[in-house]
């Protein structure tokens, strides 16, 4: 007799196969386990009721890192090229290069930037008293994104996956789309459990290709197929189940459990979404898809819609370099161009699908310049006052709040600090950012820190 | 009766105290001492606001709180914005303040203006500050007595008895020992960051088996080989480089590399084989060059060291020289602060330190003396050339003695070089650097190295809120003087002081630096520091789960010669440290949070430990440093110039050789959480996500690890199929499967062998090897391969 079971031979293989462990069973049994298991977590992850009734259901926030210029964009400042030349602040006052028109029923004004996006004026509301703490970019993107500059905080998308849950458990409920690297702390969630981080998809490069999902990492098996993974998969979770049982229920270990089934969806579902290949050619020619100078941003945006009808709660996508301390005129028209089409045609998208409506729309960098510049070609750092807009969500469009002074240099009336557009961004989610907290070192955080005024005026 | 007499002798209730610190002075600070506090540039209105006694006087127009009389208090008229002329604070400043914060100043006046500050404006700030020295932190740590225990037959060490003594105060009995095989396991990741091999297992169970009393012994002796062995190193000087901030690249805007910053890493894995003495290693790092050495190779270990203050963030393209010098400064103080002393300085660069005893006197003090180094760092290759580049500093010839090399200067200060004797203890020490290593390899013959030496002796000037535009009265170079027992080194006129502060930061009576490194040892041990923010000894920190303890160790630590080895094996030769991990109902409902220490934490291991232990399991680990670094190769240049090779780098040799470069952490590294390496981590995040699913189901690096294993179990001869499902558990696991989960993988590999032979046409080896290749990464990824836990693997397995 052969004392060596020979793994090898195909008779016993088929001895075994015969022998009533039939694949159906072992699945059936892994999936009560794997859902026995995952419960607790799911539920952490579920939809959850917002405070009070929410305007927005998602968020997609089109952050431009590096400062764009306030007075060339978004806030309109006659007196400024009335006075240009004349000493201001550290230089002489620099004239905005850009003409500024009424938009809309609502004569929004608007720069000739973007012509495209202004004739969305009457879905806009412009947020043009901005301000912030540090004029420098690595705190000020900090603080845009988590409240925060001297500590690691959890990010702005992170809080609101906390406080609203997922609409889907086959994607990410926060996505961040091509940020700059070297600062994971924008989409991290810090102490808040990490399963509310953002997943960063790509990265923002000058060099970088047209994201699309080859930039999601390992999102691919090279040597099993679909079905021999998921049996793969299913060993695994029955050892980890076994180790949750002897570990008398370790959520770190319930955590590892949940990774893996959303992991395994999300390998479905990630390179699904993100597969645009299925877009008539008018939605891509009205993003700018495939042309120059749009296509890089264009796919973002268009991403970004695709992930927001797949139900994912927070959306960041990112353009560079908006920090124009030289040649202004010519890089921010660089900018603004490979912009301005493809969010106006977000906006569009949206509104024709019905999404406008429970959508929150948010553009904006940092911090926003100063007046004056050393070569009457550019702008200097400016945190005390500073543009950015919002649209749809239950946006009051065509409005603008707040005001800077003649010259764009401060924030005057109605200032809006960082604190307070977060807490009117949770509030349009329905959610109240004094209650909105999460235990930590002894004492409940909140996004807004002690701080924090909903803008009720931005809202219809 | 006085106003002043109405407030100032009714002590104010603790409640009130209180709604004062919570709604009331931090809104005097932010919004209002600008300008109405003794230390304002200029007062406005003659009103001051930062003491009891001045709110009360008030200014120009008349006292600015009248306790309980809402319409008197000119404060109140300010803020609510009555009157045109005072309104407060004013537009520039922010305009008006919230309607809430209003309410609160009213009801604090309805209230009585209850005020806890003491004394008159001008001496607010140091009595706050006598205050914040008293906090425990800043008290030379105190020898106790062993606290009495219940339990006399519990303790093994002294260790134990201060923590036994701490959880019998809560009614709290400890859980049961943990499994040989586990605590085996637990002592092999801790020590040196790889699995025990199956046959020191197997010898350890069997020494176990003996009794109590062999394994201890047993054990004992395994931790001394592991501390001796060189892959301790590897892991200990892998956790001072998360808090020196180590990469090998500027990161920031422009990202150049730094191709010899390897030499520090290698630098620090030596002094912990070596077990150098914690404070020596120290002082090395902040002033190496300015030791004196007596020979080539020590003074290349002194430079190197320095590199410490060297490998930080710099944004090399800054226009401004002096922010740059500035900003570089402040990153050595950061570091410096944050790393030794446990203590976040560099707030105060453009304030007083709102709740340590720092001020910004003290900051630019310590600035000084970092702005009186010239900093060396490279960046000035063909390739990336920067506006701030700088040289590198050459390396001794170590085949030669120092004074046959005359561009080799010794810069030590006459004081030093007289007091100090050099000692001579590395006769006979593998000479790793420049000159004496026939094999090596072209980066190490690269003769440079980063660091610092003394440049123009100079002091700083304070800036204001930071900004170098903005320069204020220039301050003599110092130490923190608050932080000084006893009298502050002086600072030389020929010398930065760098070589004081070292000396500083290393006196036995500095109450910080030996507290803040056993807690970094412990919580590395455990899970968690006796103060669980482990970077932040401050009042904003959190306070010593067991003082008394921390001050033993600290104490101990000093005493046995800053050793950070004999500090180790004091710690895991207690017995809390082999507790098991076993949940106990009674104990979770007294202490959830397990700060008793009741039972031991399970963790999950680190990113190095779980990259290493595939490439151990996988037989492919070559544990040959490889002598330099991929960095080093790429040579100058930008990081984002190599982004992907960096990012994918894949070699067999230890996680901590892998490239370090901002930005561009190897994803294998990333994925678990690897500490930032541009922020002085001194607790890593531990968690469960996707992306780390995705890894290790998708990842080429772990199929190949996957593979191999599948291999390394095929071929052994002996082996039958059974035995090859063992062998894979072992090496993967460190323990056999019990005989249910034997039979689980069984069935699931015949089932996998059947599906992949409809794969490869029916060619059975190949299948096979496939299968065990899979069943081999079910292992990588399993939850049990990642944590130390015990598995108490039961006999039941769940059939998938």
């Amino acid at each position: 007799m052969n004392t060596t079971p020979s793994f090898l031979t195909r008779r016993e293989m088929l001895q075994r196969g015969t022998a009533g462990f039939g694949y159906l069973a072992f699945s059936a049994l892994a999936a009560s386990g794997a859902e026995q298991s995952a419960k607790p977590v799911i539920n952490a992850m579920s939809p959850k009721q917002p405070h009070f009734p929410a305007k927005a259901k998602r968020v997609i926030f089109l952050c431009m890192q590096g400062a764009p210029s306030h007075m060339d964009t978004f806030d309109y400042k006659p007196k400024l090229n009335a006075d240009a030349g004349k000493p201001g602040g550290k230089g002489n006052l620099v004239g905005s290069p850009y003409a500024f028109q009424q938009r809309g029923k609502s004569g929004l004004w608007i720069s000739e930037l973007f012509p495209n996006l202004s004739q969305h004026a009457d879905e806009m509301c412009l947020l043009r008293s901005m301000n912030t703490d540090i004029p420098n970019h690595p705190q000020g993107f900090t603080m845009l994104h988590t409240g925060s500059t001297n500590f690691v905080r959890p990010s702005l998308g992170s809080w609101v996956v906390y406080g609203l849950g997922k609409e889907t458990q086959e994607l990410p409920g926060f996505i961040s789309l091509s940020p700059p690297l070297g600062n994971a702390g924008v989409y991290g969630s810090a102490f808040l459990p990490a399963i509310y981080q953002g997943m960063r998809i790509g990265a923002l490069k000058e060099t970088d290709e047209a994201i699309s999902s080859d930039a999601v990492h390992d999102i691919r098996n090279s040597m099993l197929t679909t079905a021999l993974q998921r049996k793969q998969l299913d060993y695994v979770q029955a050892m980890n189940n076994d180790l949750l049982k002897s570990t008398g229920g370790d959520s770190e270990v319930e955590g590892v459990i949940q990774s893996y089934e959303q992991a395994f969806k999300m390998q479905g579902s990630v390179p699904r979404v993100m597969d645009i290949s299925n877009e008539s050619k008018a939605t891509l020619d009205l993003y700018g898809v495939g042309s120059e100078p749009t296509d890089k941003f264009a796919r973002q945006c268009l991403l970004a819609r695709r992930f927001a009808e797949a139900g994912v709660r927070f959306i960041e996508i990112s353009h560079g370099s908006w920090d124009h301390h030289s040649n202004l005129k010519s890089r921010l028209s660089s900018n603004c161009a490979q912009t301005d089409k493809p969010i106006a045609a977000l906006l569009t998208d949206l509104k024709q699908r019905g999404m406008l409506k429970d959508t929150l729309i948010i553009w904006g960098g940092e911090f926003g310049r100063t007046p004056d510049g050393r070569n009457g070609d550019g702008r200097n750092h400016n945190a005390k006052g500073f543009a950015m807009w919002m649209a749809g969500g239950g946006i009051n469009g065509g409005t603008s709040y707040g005001s800077t002074d003649d010259y764009g240099h401060a924030a005057v009336d109605k200032p809006m600090h960082i604190h307070d557009l977060h807490a009117t961004i949770l509030a349009a989610l329905g959610l109240d950012h004094e209650k909105l907290t999460y235990q930590y070192a002894g004492r409940p955080f909140r996004l807004t820190n002690v701080s924090g005024k909903v803008a009720k005026e931005v809202f219809a | 009766m006085t106003v002043s007499a109405l407030a100032g002798e009714q002590k104010p209730t603790d409640e009130q105290v209180a709604f004062f610190e919570k709604n009331i002075r931090p809104v005097l600070v932010s919004k209002c001492y600008d300008c109405h506090s003794s230390k304002a540039e200029k007062v406005k209105g003659g009103l001051l606001l930062d003491s009891r006694d001045a709110m009360l006087k008030g200014g120009d127009t008349g006292p600015s709180v009248v306790p309980g009389k809402l319409d008197e208090s000119l404060i109140i008229a300010a803020l609510r914005y009555a009157d045109k002329d005072t309104q407060m604070p004013p537009q520039k400043s922010g305009g008006k303040l919230s309607d809430e914060v209003i309410a609160n100043f009213e009801q604090w006046v309805r209230m009585g203006a209850p005020d806890p500050r003491d004394g008159s404006s001008k001496s607010v700030a140091e009595l706050d500050k006598e205050k914040a020295l008293q906090f425990w932190s800043f008290q030379v740590p105190k020898k106790s007595l062993l606290p009495p225990v219940k339990d006399a037959s519990w303790s093994r060490t002294e260790i134990d008895r201060f923590v036994l003594a701490a959880m019998e105060g809560k009614e709290i009995k400890p859980v049961a020992d943990t499994e040989p095989r586990a605590l085996l396991r637990r002592a092999y990741f801790d020590l040196i960051g790889m699995p025990p091999p199956t046959e020191v297992a197997n010898a350890f169970l069997a020494e176990s088996a003996k009794g109590s009393e062999a394994q201890q012994k047993a054990f004992a002796a395994i931790v001394d080989q592991l501390l001796a062995s060189s892959q301790y190193g590897e892991r200990w000087g892998r956790h001072w480089l998360d808090v020196a901030r180590y990469a090998e690249s500027t990161g920031k805007e422009s990202n150049n590399l730094y191709p010899t910053a390897w030499r520090y890493r290698d630098y620090v894995i030596e002094c912990f084989n070596e077990d150098k003495p914690y404070d020596e290693f120290i002082r090395e790092q902040i002033a190496g060059d300015l030791m004196g050495s007596s020979d080539a190779s020590e003074y290349n270990d002194h430079l190197t060291a320095t590199g410490f203050l060297a490998i930080g963030t710099k944004n090399i393209v800054e226009k401004k020289k002096l922010t740059f010098t500035m900003d570089l400064v402040d990153e050595q103080i950061d570091v410096t602060s944050r790393a030794v002393l446990g203590l976040t300085v560099s707030c105060a660069r453009c304030h007083d330190h709102k709740y340590d005893p720092v001020t910004m006197r003290d900051y630019y003090g310590l600035a000084g003396i970092f702005r009186s180094a010239e900093v060396f760092y490279g960046t000035n290759g063909k390739k990336n050339r920067g506006l701030n580049s700088s040289k590198l500093l050459p390396l001794a010839d170590e085949t030669k003695s120092l004074s046959e090399q005359p561009g080799i200067v010794q810069q030590s200060t006459a004081k030093l070089a007289d007091t100090k004797p050099v000692k001579n203890k590395k006769q006979g020490k593998k000479k790793t650097y420049a000159g004496a290593d026939r094999n090596e390899t072209p980066q190490q013959m690269m003769h440079e190295v980063m660091g610092v030496r003394d440049g123009r002796i100079t002091d700083s000037p304070t800036y204001l809120k930071g900004e170098t535009d903005d320069p204020g009265p220039v301050v003599p170079r110092s130490v923190i003087p608050l932080l000084t027992k006893g009298t502050a080194p002086s600072m030389p006129s020929n010398a930065s002081g760098r070589y004081q502060l070292a000396e500083w930061l290393t006196t036995k009576d500095n109450p910080l630096t030996a507290r803040v490194m056993v807690n970094r040892v412990w919580q590395h041990l455990f899970g968690q520091g006796i103060v669980r923010t482990s970077d932040n000894f401050g009042a904003t920190g959190e306070r010593p789960t067991h003082p008394e303890l921390l001050d033993y160790l600290a104490i101990r630590f000093m005493d046995e010669g800053w050793s950070v080895k004999k500090l180790i094996r004091e710690i895991v030769l207690s017995r809390v440290y082999q507790l098991g991990t076993r949940v106990d109902e009674t104990n979770s409902q007294i202490d959830p949070g397990n700060r008793l220490l009741w039972r031991a934490n399970p963790r999950r291991l680190d990113a190095e430990a779980i990259r290493d232990a595939m490439l151990t399991a996988s037989g492919l680990m070559d544990l040959k440093p490889p002598g330099g670094s991929m960095v080093a190769s790429a040579g100058d240049g930008f990081a984002s110039a190599y982004s992907n090779r960096f990012v994918n780098a894949q070699f067999h040799y230890r996680s901590v050789y892998l490239p370090i470069v901002r930005d561009f952490v190897p994803s294998c590294l990333e994925v678990f959480d690897f500490a930032e390496p541009s922020l002085v981590v001194a607790n890593r995040d531990t968690t469960n996500v996707p992306s780390q699913a995705l890894y290790l189901m998708n990842n080429e690096f772990v199929i190949e690890q996957s593979k191999a294993l599948a291999h390394r179990i095929s071929v052994a001869p002996e082996l039958d199929h059974k035995g090859r499902i063992s062998l894979a558990y072992e090496l993967a696991l460190c323990r056999p499967p019990t005989d249910a989960e034997r039979a689980r993988a069984d069935v699931f590999l015949r089932d996998e062998v059947k599906d992949l032979l409809k794969q490869s046409n029916g060619k059975t080896p190949a299948a096979a090897e496939a299968a065990y290749a899979t069943f081999c990464q079910a292992l990588f990824a399993s939850a049990e391969f990642r944590f130390l836990a015990d598995a108490l693997p039961n006999q039941s397995a769940q059939m998938p």
